[in-house]
């Protein structure tokens, strides 16, 4: 039975309302909360540590898996281990989310280590979102590592993002795109403000034939906040890979980008753009044009960035 | 009715201080048409961006509908029925043209409305409506989308600085047609600046800003030959003190 504030919060990271539909595992202050397997999608406890497996069988079209976070207790320090192995064929959406509620003076924490395994021709859409709330003077960390493998043929989009209220974060994401013709597409997208601090690493490895990688980091950095990214795309074989890193720098943060590619075969193709910059003031007043206060335009602006 | 009344704007440079509008008084009765021409450099743009509030005026006053807007932000200009499109539109990363156009109207528009907007500038709707106003749009798309957001404002008085700018012959005619029929149908006060032909021949009146002043104004039988007779002969037309 879930409380006010965990429903709020997996509402907020998983666009859920009670316990959803389909495969689900809700994890709250490091216990199961509530588990719903399907015909075709199976989630077990591991037993040599904490988290779950979650196997999707073979030629699965069109289901999905939430396996949302809540963390309300101050002072909790979570760490599980996920591993998803995606059968042949299969067509899915795994929603990920993590929310945390700290209203005592200690700091929580969840670190997620997420492992995917993604068969033949599978096709995955992944959607991580990652929140922090309450008025306590400890802080909100939430360090998530996603690690992918992707067979021939296999695609997979990662969409996350960092809504708001998380103090600290270390995200690592590295994905190796071992068969031909895979394909990986990143779109991070990441908001920090007060005294909040992120840094964001991705290594992709392109080995397969024809394989693919997208990286699109979408940041906004206010007040005294500050992130640094080390987006890395490493192409082994004949490959094309874009990484482009955009970022909105606002009040007195700080926001580094150093994006890295490195072609180790005559084929590989690669590119990297990155800029950051302030809202330009013609935007805002195209949109005060329009009726918005400098304010409303600004909000406009930064909610289409990280959209 | 839009009055401006002893206009001035003067900006400070490295190289001392240079008035860019010198005393401008106007009036634009409630639903003409009235398109500012000029020579480069002249005072349009900054004459239109004083009446949108975007360059606050120096001195003098501009009273829109009898109210003295002369120092009321652009938006609450916006707010009282005075919208502006721009020469060169900002692009917004992702943002569609639908939000824009939502934003514009100042509610969630129906599908179909959206697309009517998108039509009236030329633009085939499906293939726009849902694209981000970023750097995959043309600057000829940028600027149909930025007349798009104008219309849907539905402002009393709209103003357009160089519309055509960027703008294809053929999207260009449809333009045209649509600034008539906004005309014909009496949908609003219109002020372009403009050096196209087609749209000063749909005025109602034409004024010629040279050197920071009005030079001349008067209906397009009457100062459009005097145009183009100046730019054949001379610049009499736009001499000011002695000075062209």
């Amino acid at each position: 039975m879930l409380n006010e504030i965990q429903e709020k919060i997996l509402s907020i990271v998983a666009d859920m309302k009670g316990t959803g539909e389909g495969a689900v595992n809700i994890r709250s202050d490091g216990e199961k909360a509530f588990r719903r397997n399907t015909e075709h999608i199976v989630i077990e406890s591991k037993t040599d540590k904490d988290g779950i497996d979650i196997r999707i069988a073979p030629f699965t079209k069109h289901e999905s898996v939430h396996i949302p976070v809540v963390l309300t207790k101050s002072g909790f320090h979570d760490m599980v281990y996920n591993d998803f192995f995606v059968g042949e064929g299969a067509d899915v959406t795994i929603v990920a989310g993590c929310g945390i509620h700290n209203c005592g003076d200690c700091d929580s924490e969840h670190d997620g280590i997420h492992t995917f395994y993604v068969g033949k021709n599978a096709r995955v859409k992944y959607i991580e979102k990652h929140y922090g709330e309450g008025e306590g003077g400890g802080k909100r960390i939430l360090n998530p590592q996603t690690i992918l493998y992707l067979e021939e043929g296999a695609s997979v989009t990662l969409e996350t993002s960092q809504i708001r209220g998380v103090d600290d974060t270390k995200r690592y994401t590295k994905a190796e795109c071992q068969g031909a013709n895979s394909e990986i597409i990143i779109r991070e997208n990441l908001l920090t403000h007060a005294d909040q601090h992120a840094v964001s690493e991705m290594d992709v490895f392109l080995r397969g034939v024809d394989s693919k990688a997208q990286v699109v980091s979408r940041s906004v950095a206010q007040e005294a906040s500050s992130q640094i990214f080390y987006p890395r795309v490493e192409g082994d074989a004949k490959c094309f890979g874009h990484v482009q890193c955009d970022a909105i720098i606002m009040g007195k943060a700080k926001v580094r980008a150093i994006p890295e590619i490195t072609c180790n075969h005559v084929d590989a193709s690669l590119i990297h753009e990155a800029a950051i910059g302030r809202i330009a003031g013609e935007q805002i007043l195209k949109l005060m044009t329009l009726g918005l206060t400098a304010e409303e335009a600004e909000q406009k602006i930064l909610e289409g960035f990280l959209r | 009715m839009l009055e401006i009344k002893h206009l001035s704007y003067h900006v400070e440079g490295e190289t001392g201080g240079i008035d860019i509008l010198r005393d401008i008084s106007l009036t634009v009765e409630d639903k003409k048409f009235v398109v500012v021409t000029g020579p480069n450099g002249g005072g349009k743009t900054s004459l239109a961006r004083a009446i949108m509030g975007i360059n606050p005026a120096t001195s003098g006053q501009i009273f829109w509908n009898g109210e003295d807007i002369t120092n009321l932000s652009v938006t609450d200009r916006a707010r009282r029925g005075i919208s502006y499109g721009f020469q060169q539109p900002p692009r917004f990363k992702g943002m569609k043209v639908r939000d824009l156009l939502d934003v514009a109207a100042g509610k969630k528009m129906s599908h179909d409305d959206a697309c009517s907007y998108l039509t009236k500038v030329g633009l085939c709707a499906r293939d726009y409506i849902d694209r981000d106003v970023d750097t995959s749009l043309s600057g000829g798309e940028v600027k149909r989308i930025e007349i798009a957001t104008v219309l849907a404002r539905k402002s009393g008085l709209m103003i357009f600085d160089e519309p055509e700018a960027g703008i294809d012959l053929w999207s260009f005619a449809r333009l045209t047609d649509t600034f008539r029929e906004i005309h014909d149908k009496k949908e609003a006060t219109i002020l372009i600046i403009s050096h196209q032909e087609r749209i000063i021949r749909l005025a109602d009146e034409i004024v010629l800003v040279a050197n920071g002043v009005v030079s001349a104004r008067g209906s397009v039988e009457e100062i459009y030959p005097r145009i183009m007779a100046d730019t054949v002969a001379g610049c009499n037309l736009l001499e000011v003190n002695g000075k062209c």
